[in-house]
């Protein structure tokens, strides 16, 4: 870890986030639950609370001096977030209110031009956001949903890609991270072979934009959706990231206000990217708060996000298969998220102990019910990380883990 | 909640590792099977119904120790009782039973097997006789 320190002063950072310094049951906040959503730092409240405070405004519309800085903050917070991923242009960003809205948003809409029979591709390890948007779609409109195995290190099965991904098929929706397994799936790999078979790949990025650089036009993703609260950012604001030509070509998913150009009695022309999808008034104070937590990353730069968060998940792995009796899933290889179980004892019984040691960490299916069964299990106790946690609270969970042994022996 | 040893106080986890009433039951009266898709929690309880009253109850089922404790303490409650009277029992008697105050989202590990056995008495009395 000598190495990370030197650039990333984690108590630092630790100073920035205000609920760092809460006790739970007395015993200092241990927060591993960053898969869920992040903590945010007093750099998001602030701008949002400065946002309330001093330019409270609807954008786009209004002709006066408040109007003006909220829509100049509102776009360049697109703009931020196109960096952030090395997007061409703020016209790429769609914000939407979270990843499911973004997944949602790209399935009805991508949906809409196919034909009966045509096959869409996700895999046994998707996130209920994206697995349930193309399940129900494809029954509605007679399309084909087609899964890739995983194999028993929880990574895709190389055969079962090859298999899925056909000539038959239109869209493939992969997760680049598994919020379970921690599973870094081989994404610029498969959207070559989606590509070459002309299909359109959507990723699923919610676990991978807050732990790693994320290069849309390296991956040549077609479109990349994530979320603002799992990077720091506030919640209700997520994004989706599209190919202009795709985005042009598609219709949009919610009508209304703002998306529009011109309105007449028997038709519409809608408003350009990235408008035309961002009908209704946004939440604007939340796409701020978005923006500053890109700041603060880049501040910090995401290559030492990444070493950190991989440094520690590599040590809390190492501490918790010395412990014995613990059953972990998923890869070795794997980004800052990892499943387990302590013998028998369920889940939730696990997380319970750990909070009357302050440590927060999440239990259950994690929104993943066909990974579950796939895994053979009812549930698995969760622990992520991110940039502001220490090895010294990874033994805080260590010790944790060893009293759950203790209460149910 | 005091402490963590309060909550998986010695009772609770006695229960849980030696569930009583553990089993099934051929010829039960009513069989049904609850799910508490937040945790995976799984109950599937069996009754005999005589003249309005329990006459027996056996349930399996797998989950977190309060759901299968609270799961073995109300079925040792409900033999002899008339069916009437179960209708009407409250989350209130189930923390009884167990001893325990808990957070809401342990309540609803906790109520499982109460809504188990309130389902069972109403698919009872609606298939197969008041």
């Amino acid at each position: 870890m000598l190495s990370t320190k030197t650039i990333m002063d984690i108590e630092t950072i630790r100073k920035d986030f205000p609920i760092l310094q809460r006790k739970i049951h007395g015993k200092p906040l241990v927060y591993f639950d960053n898969a869920a959503t992040s903590q945010k730092p007093r750099q998001v409240i602030e701008a949002i609370d400065f946002y309330y405070k001093n330019y409270n405004a609807n954008i786009h519309r209004s002709i006066h001096q408040l109007g003006e800085e909220a829509t100049a903050k509102f776009e360049e917070a697109h703009q931020k977030t196109a960096d952030f991923i090395n997007a061409d242009s703020y016209q790429n960003i769609v914000f939407t209110k979270n990843t499911t809205e973004s997944l949602n948003l790209v399935a009805y809409s991508l949906t809409a031009g196919l034909k009966k029979d045509d096959e869409i591709v996700i895999s046994q390890m998707e996130h209920h956001s994206n697995f349930v948007p193309w399940q129900q779609l494809a029954k509605q409109r007679g399309l084909k949903l087609k899964f890739i195995k995983i194999n028993k290190n929880g990574e895709l099965d190389n055969d079962s890609i090859n298999q899925n991904i056909t000539k038959k098929t239109r869209i493939v929706s992969l997760t680049h991270v598994s919020n379970v397994l921690g599973t870094i799936n081989p994404i610029e790999k498969i959207i070559n072979i989606a590509h070459e078979n002309n299909a359109l790949m959507v990723v699923d990025g919610a676990q991978a934009a807050p732990h790693m650089p994320v290069d849309v036009k390296k991956l040549d993703a077609d479109f990349y959706a994530f979320s603002g609260h799992k990077m720091l950012g506030p919640t209700g604001i997520g994004v989706l990231y599209g190919k202009k030509e795709l985005l042009e070509e598609m219709q949009p998913f919610l009508y209304g206000g703002e998306m529009i150009r011109e309105v007449k009695f028997d038709d519409t022309k809608f408003n350009d990217l990235p408008w035309k999808f961002e009908a209704g008034t946004m939440n604007i104070a939340e796409g701020i708060g978005l923006g500053a937590a890109i700041d603060y990353l880049n501040k910090i730069g995401m290559d030492n996000v990444q070493k950190h968060d991989r440094e520690l998940v590599g040590y809390a792995m190492e501490k918790l298969n010395g412990i014995g009796g613990i059953k972990i899933y998923g890869p070795d290889e794997r980004d800052a998220v990892i499943s387990f179980n302590v013998g028998n004892i369920h889940a939730h019984d696990v997380a319970q102990v750990l909070d009357s040691e302050g440590v927060a960490i999440r239990a259950g299916h994690h929104c993943c019910m066909p990974l579950m069964s796939v895994l053979g299990v009812p549930a698995t106790a969760r622990a992520s990380f991110y940039l502001y946690n220490t090895e010294k609270e990874v033994d805080v969970f260590i010790n944790a883990i060893k009293k759950v042994k203790k209460v149910f022996g | 909640m005091d402490s963590i040893e309060a909550m998986y106080q010695e009772n609770i986890l006695d229960h849980y590792k030696n569930p009583r009433n553990a089993g099934k039951i051929d010829k039960a009266s009513v069989h049904h099977h609850e799910y508490n898709p937040l945790c995976g929690d799984e109950i599937e309880m069996f009754l005999v119904i005589k003249d309005k009253k329990v006459a027996d109850v056996k349930f399996h089922g797998r989950g977190c120790a309060i759901s299968q404790a609270s799961a073995s303490l109300l079925t040792d409650e409900i033999k002899g009782k008339n069916i009437d009277d179960l209708k009407n029992m409250a989350k209130e008697n189930i923390l009884e039973l167990l001893g325990i105050s808990l957070s809401p989202v342990r309540l609803k590990c906790a109520l499982l097997s109460l809504d188990t056995l309130k389902n069972s008495i109403l698919i009872f009395e609606k298939y197969v006789g008041k």
